[in-house]
């Protein structure tokens, strides 16, 4: 609290980004969030943001109507503040330059974060994703795979987790020789297990190969992994990265392996970029598509210069390679790039959601992400700037995945047992540092910070309300026609992620969610189908026994029923709320001419849910009069009466 | 002349048919008059029946004696004949590419097709003037129906009834139509309920450059404005366009003409333009390369989503004055036969909730489309593969449907047709069994006795089972007005019509009928449960007696 110099500022303006509204209230600092809430009294809104969201506060210089403060969120959220005073503004601006760059991990929310919860609950939050389980699930150990115990103490390599999985037989030394002749000590250890083939998806980081050098045990490891699988005479080792950049690292010391020392590998390069790449062109891409009153034309030759779709392309591609070697031919795949914890985790993570079923549950994805991204060390901390860090590592490699998967929802509509929601609430969870899961950069700092004994797992929140995430297409039988996932990645069929990228720009998101309304008529159905059973034993006691349907009957009004599933969460409010935030706008007018009650379905849930919501940028600002000339607003999709 | 003059070769056996998402089908290719026709020959195959009027271009390739037909269809399918024999496939190729470009109507097959199906209802009489004038009526009285053009001679392409003010006599129409575009003086296009305010539309004023005037075209247009209000000209050119119009004769309304109205202008392209459009979006749709630059550098060459875009940006424009500022409006551009009905018919499915029922659109195709003289033939008779030297082609009908697919996805339970019935009406304005989009005016149609010798698509739509067909599950009536976002992340690419033949839908009409499947199990539990309800209810009644505390 002793950062906060100014708790509450009065009148000031919310400007929306695309139109040229605006609304006016207070603006309150606590020690974990930055709310605005509305001074108009029948509408009032509510913006919560929690200091980690933001990303950038930026003071732009004083204009006649005052001081504005333009905030950047990780979450794609840009809010636009004019403060009256400039001392005010300032005030503001020094406290959340210093709430939003914490040093020390103790400083996150997380270990403040306090839900309705006792002891047992939060324990058991940890407990929901077993690691060893899944291991087992795949079939893991079996005759050929084994759990080794070198790094029970992280000494052979301090960013894999304690549990790890090797060939039967790759021996100690050849495991620890094998660690030495790898950048950061990341030797290949098994990911994915694809039972039906015995094929293995194995991670590692670059070998220290320089222009010349070579490593018999780490040749041995690589032969032990081709020994494990009977199927195939060689492995196909994966280096992510462009030919180019692999090169250069020779003359660091690194590099790639020598198809000419390992005897039994395939070694091919798929030309994913660097973080440093994808930083700046997800930094393009919200550019171009932050700018207002922007023509179709600069959209798409913004699209493509940023090369955000280009990145996400490779990325899938190279995530179909190793599902085809791995599913077609029967080979066993090694995976790596530089360190192994970026472009590895996506590619190793996107090829076992494409190859088995199970990761495109609920509960399988969130234990794909515990195990590629979490446990094997993707750098959370740095790469999502948990803590005033350096900003060369901070890259969206993690919001790529996601976006990749939703590419793959796009295409599967019947696949994926989860909604875009989920992804979306994770992206967010991933930057509120509001859950201990992705706190810091590797199992053993998580261990060290005693997160599991200190903060609360997001798992358990999500399976909480997994209502909510729940694909109403989803088909159970789909596992088993479509074992393995064939996507498209012609151009043509990758798109813009726009309720990612403009999660909070409700102008631009369809008015009416066909997600939304087939969830609640799904939830309805269920609750119907409870219904009927207590009213059939009801008839039952009049000895009655269940009758057949009278398809005469007028259906009768249920509607009361329909708005039962509403997220509670902060994240969903954005896509849902659309409707909410539009109803809100409607009710004044409606209340004078008479709607027809269903469009009061149609928008959904009252506003009392809505402050619940850490609300969205909500577009009608106060009761502004229409300008007396015709000023077509840009972009912004609303429904009148 | 004779069909069977064009036919060389009527029949070859051992043709291979490959097409998208089907199976390699084997069989006896067959030319008639109007078909191309494959058949396997055996039972449960599906067989291939192509309308000529469907093929927009053909390739030709040779391998040895095997000869190839890369066959263009206006719908965007693209299909290969694989024919034994070098002759054979000569004749063949010959023989589409004649009887797919014949000019003569006179051949044209809704002359030729019989209705396999009852008509219920006849779909030419479905929709007529008197009948949407008799809605107005009961709404206004300072509208009439005037027939000063019902032997097309002061219009030929306004339908014989138009409605206009009350107080304007039929001698002032005939001057103000003098003095517009192609006769097109303003006529009422919509009647906006909530308060009265109107949109028309019109031809473009024929001031010329030394800026003629016509009293009576002011005295018509001022009779539409409430005593003291101002209204709206949105003319779809831009200003320079409209300037360079009167060296040609044309031009627009000066403020010292018309100070009681307020002109806007917005950049709707011409057709020659749209037509370009099209072809770069439908190759930059077929392009094989995975270069993600190349595919959209080639989108954003196409301009296609910018016409898209700008075509919304001023039907709701045109929404806006009317229903935010309280005013009326007059819509024109050059012609008035296409951006003008572009803005027209799309502020409708803004503002009016009729329109976007399935009947309703209808109506309006009608009414806004087909009464209002838009030229289909001319429009719609090459698709994007063509080779020829386009005339008068351009998709104009096709942008419309595409913002209309654009406010449908925005929109998804506002309407009551699904975009199965936008593809549709696609696919029959370029080729069609029915007599619907012949012609190019309602007089050019009348003179054809179209409505006596030929079918209408409306006959076919609205039969129950195809009205199920093409309806929205999700649809829940909405009275409100849909004001659609036009921000260039919130168009789409209409993949229902231009990715259509890249990539089987079957995933996501599996997905489709799931939901569906949903929908209707809600409904048959709903209507369990009050049945049950009902029952529970008597037997209460009957037997309070039975009832324990």
């Amino acid at each position: 609290m002793e950062h906060i110099r100014t708790p509450k500022v009065e009148q000031v303006r919310l400007l929306d980004r695309f139109s040229n509204k605006s609304a006016s209230g207070t603006l309150h600092l606590t020690a974990t969030h930055l709310i605005f809430v509305e001074s108009n009294a029948d509408a009032a809104q509510e913006i919560w943001i929690l200091h980690h969201h933001i990303g950038s506060v930026e003071k732009l210089s004083l204009t006649t109507s005052g001081c504005p403060l333009v905030i950047q969120c990780r979450n794609f959220r840009v809010v636009h503040f004019v403060v009256q005073r400039e001392r005010d503004c300032h005030d503001i601006y020094s406290s959340l330059l210093r709430l939003l760059r914490p040093v020390s991990y103790e400083e996150l929310y997380a270990f403040s974060y306090n839900p309705k919860q006792n002891e047992q609950q939060r324990e058991e939050g940890w407990q929901l994703i077993d690691l060893g389980a899944e291991f087992e699930r795949m079939g893991v150990p079996c005759d050929q795979w084994q759990l080794t115990d070198v790094n029970r103490n992280y000494k052979i390599c301090e960013t894999y987790p304690r549990d790890l999985y090797v060939p039967i037989t790759a021996s100690k030394p050849i495991i620890v020789g094998s660690s030495k002749f790898r950048s950061k000590g990341r030797f290949p250890v098994l990911t994915y297990f694809y039972q039906e083939k015995k094929a293995a998806v194995c991670r590692c980081s670059q070998p220290l190969s320089g222009f010349s050098a070579r490593c018999l045990e780490d040749e041995s490891m690589l032969q032990a992994i081709s020994k494990a699988n009977h199927n195939s005479r060689f492995v196909y080792v994966m280096d992510t990265r462009p030919k180019l950049n692999a090169m250069a690292n020779r003359a660091a010391g690194k590099g790639y392996e020598n198809e000419d020392n390992y005897s039994n590998i395939r070694f091919q390069f798929v030309g994913i970029e660097n973080i440093h790449v994808m930083r700046t062109s997800l930094q393009k891409l919200l550019e171009v598509v932050g700018t207002r009153s922007l023509s179709v034309n600069d959209y798409l030759l913004g699209l493509e210069s940023s090369g955000w779709l280009r990145h996400v392309k490779a990325v899938l591609d190279a995530a179909i390679f190793l599902t085809k070697a791995v599913t077609v031919e029967g080979a066993s795949v090694l995976v790596h790039c530089s360190d192994g914890w970026d472009r590895t985790a996506q590619v190793c993570s996107l090829g076992a959601l494409l190859m088995d079923p199970y990761y495109r549950t609920i509960n399988g994805f969130m234990v794909l992400i515990e195990k590629d991204w979490i446990s094997f060390g993707h750098k959370f901390a740095d790469r999502c700037d948990q803590l005033d860090g350096d900003p060369k590592e901070v890259s969206p490699v993690f919001t790529q995945f996601l976006e990749c998967v939703w590419q793959l929802t796009e295409q599967f509509p019947q696949a994926f047992e989860f909604n875009e929601w989920l992804l979306l609430q994770i992206h967010e969870h991933v930057h509120s540092c509001q859950y201990g899961n992705f706190l810091a950069n590797n199992q053993r700092q998580r261990e060290e910070l005693q997160l599991k004994d200190r903060t609360h797992s997001l798992w358990a929140f999500l399976l909480s309300e997994g209502q909510n995430y729940l694909n109403p297409a989803f088909c159970h039988t789909y596992a088993e026609t479509h074992p393995v996932l064939e996507p498209s990645t012609l151009p043509c069929h990758l798109k813009f992620w726009r309720n990612m990228y403009h999660q909070f720009d409700r102008s631009m998101h369809p008015r009416q969610s066909v997600l939304k309304n087939v969830l609640t008529l799904k939830e309805s159905n269920r609750q119907l189908e409870d219904t009927i059973m207590k009213l059939e034993a009801r008839l039952q006691k009049h000895g009655i026994s269940p009758p057949t349907p009278d398809p005469q009957a007028p259906p009768k009004d249920q509607r009361t029923l329909l708005n039962h599933t509403r997220p509670h969460s902060l994240i969903l409010a954005a896509p849902l709320s659309l409707k909410e935030a539009q109803h809100q706008e409607e009710v004044g007018e409606e209340a004078k001419k008479c709607c027809s009650d269903t469009e009061r379905t149609v928008e959904g849930s009252s506003g009392s849910e809505r402050k619940e919501s850490y609300g969205d940028l909500q577009g009608t600002y106060g009761a502004k009069v229409e300008p007396a000339v015709v000023s077509l607003e840009f972009g912004v999709a609303r429904m009148t009466c | 002349m004779e069909f069977a003059e064009l036919i060389k070769t009527p029949r070859v056996d051992g043709v291979v048919l490959r097409r998208p998402f089907l199976p390699t089908v084997e069989g006896t290719l067959c030319l008639t008059g109007h078909h191309l026709i494959l058949s396997s020959r055996q039972d449960n195959t599906e067989e291939l029946w192509l309308l000529h009027a469907n093929i927009d271009a053909i390739e030709k390739r040779f391998v040895g004696s095997l000869g190839t037909i890369i066959v263009k269809c206006k719908d965007l399918r693209v299909i290969q004949l694989d024919i034994p024999g070098m002759e054979e496939c000569l004749n063949i190729a010959s023989s589409i590419e004649v009887l797919s470009t014949l000019d003569s109507v006179s051949l044209m097959y809704p002359l030729f097709y019989r209705p396999m199906f009852q008509v219920i209802e006849d779909g030419w009489k479905s929709f007529l003037p008197e009948d949407a004038f008799k809605d107005l009526e009961s709404m206004t009285e300072e509208w009439r129906l005037s027939d000063v053009n019902k032997d097309y001679s002061v219009c030929s392409s306004y339908p014989p009834l138009v409605a206009v003010p009350k107080d304007v006599d039929d001698d002032t129409l005939r001057k103000a139509a003098a003095f517009r575009h192609g006769g097109r003086f303003p006529v009422l296009s919509y009647y906006h309920k909530k308060n009265g305010m109107v949109m028309m539309r019109s031809g473009q004023p024929l001031t010329g450059t030394n800026g003629r005037r016509c009293k009576e075209d002011e005295k018509l247009i001022n009779a539409t404005l409430r005593a003291g209000k101002r209204g709206y000209i949105i003319d779809t050119r831009t200003v320079s366009v409209a300037q360079q119009a009167k060296a040609r004769g044309g031009g627009f309304e000066s403020e010292a003409n018309y100070p009681q109205w307020r002109r806007i202008h917005k950049a709707i392209e011409r057709s020659s333009i749209l037509q370009e459009s099209l072809i770069k979006l439908v190759e930059a749709c077929n392009d094989q390369s995975h270069s993600m630059d190349r595919w959209l550098s080639k989108l954003e060459a196409s301009n296609w989503q910018t016409h898209v875009k700008e075509i919304l940006t001023t039907a709701c424009l045109a929404a806006q004055c009317i229903d935010r500022e309280g005013a009326s409006v007059l819509v024109h551009g050059t012609e008035g036969t296409d951006s003008t009905l572009q803005v027209t018919s799309l502020a409708q499915i803004i503002l009016d909730p009729a329109c976007r029922t399935i009947q309703g659109f209808q109506a309006l195709v009608e009414r806004e489309w087909l009464q209002a003289g838009h030229p289909f033939q001319q429009r719609c008779s090459q698709s994007a593969y063509s080779n020829s030297k386009p005339r008068c082609e351009a998709p104009v009908f096709l942008l419309f449907l595409d913002c209309v697919w654009q406010i449908l996805r925005q929109f998804p339970c506002s309407f009551q047709f699904s975009q199965h019935f936008l593809v549709l009406l696609f696919e029959h304005t370029y080729a069609s069994q029915f007599g619907t989009f012949m012609g190019n005016s309602a007089s050019e149609r009348s003179k054809l006795n179209l409505s006596q010798k030929t079918v209408s698509l409306w006959s076919w739509v609205n039969r129950p089972q195809e009205v199920e067909r093409l309806s929205n599950p999700l649809y829940e009536a909405n009275c409100l007005v849909i004001w659609p976002s036009v921000a260039p992340q919130s168009l789409l690419l209409w993949e229902g019509v231009f990715l259509r033949w890249k990539r089987s839908s079957r995933c996501l009409d599996e997905a489709y009928d799931e939901m569906v499947h949903i929908i209707q199990y809600n409904k048959e539990l709903q209507n369990k449960v009050n049945n049950l309800r009902r029952q529970l209810a008597q037997l209460e009644t009957e037997e309070p007696l039975l009832q324990t505390p």
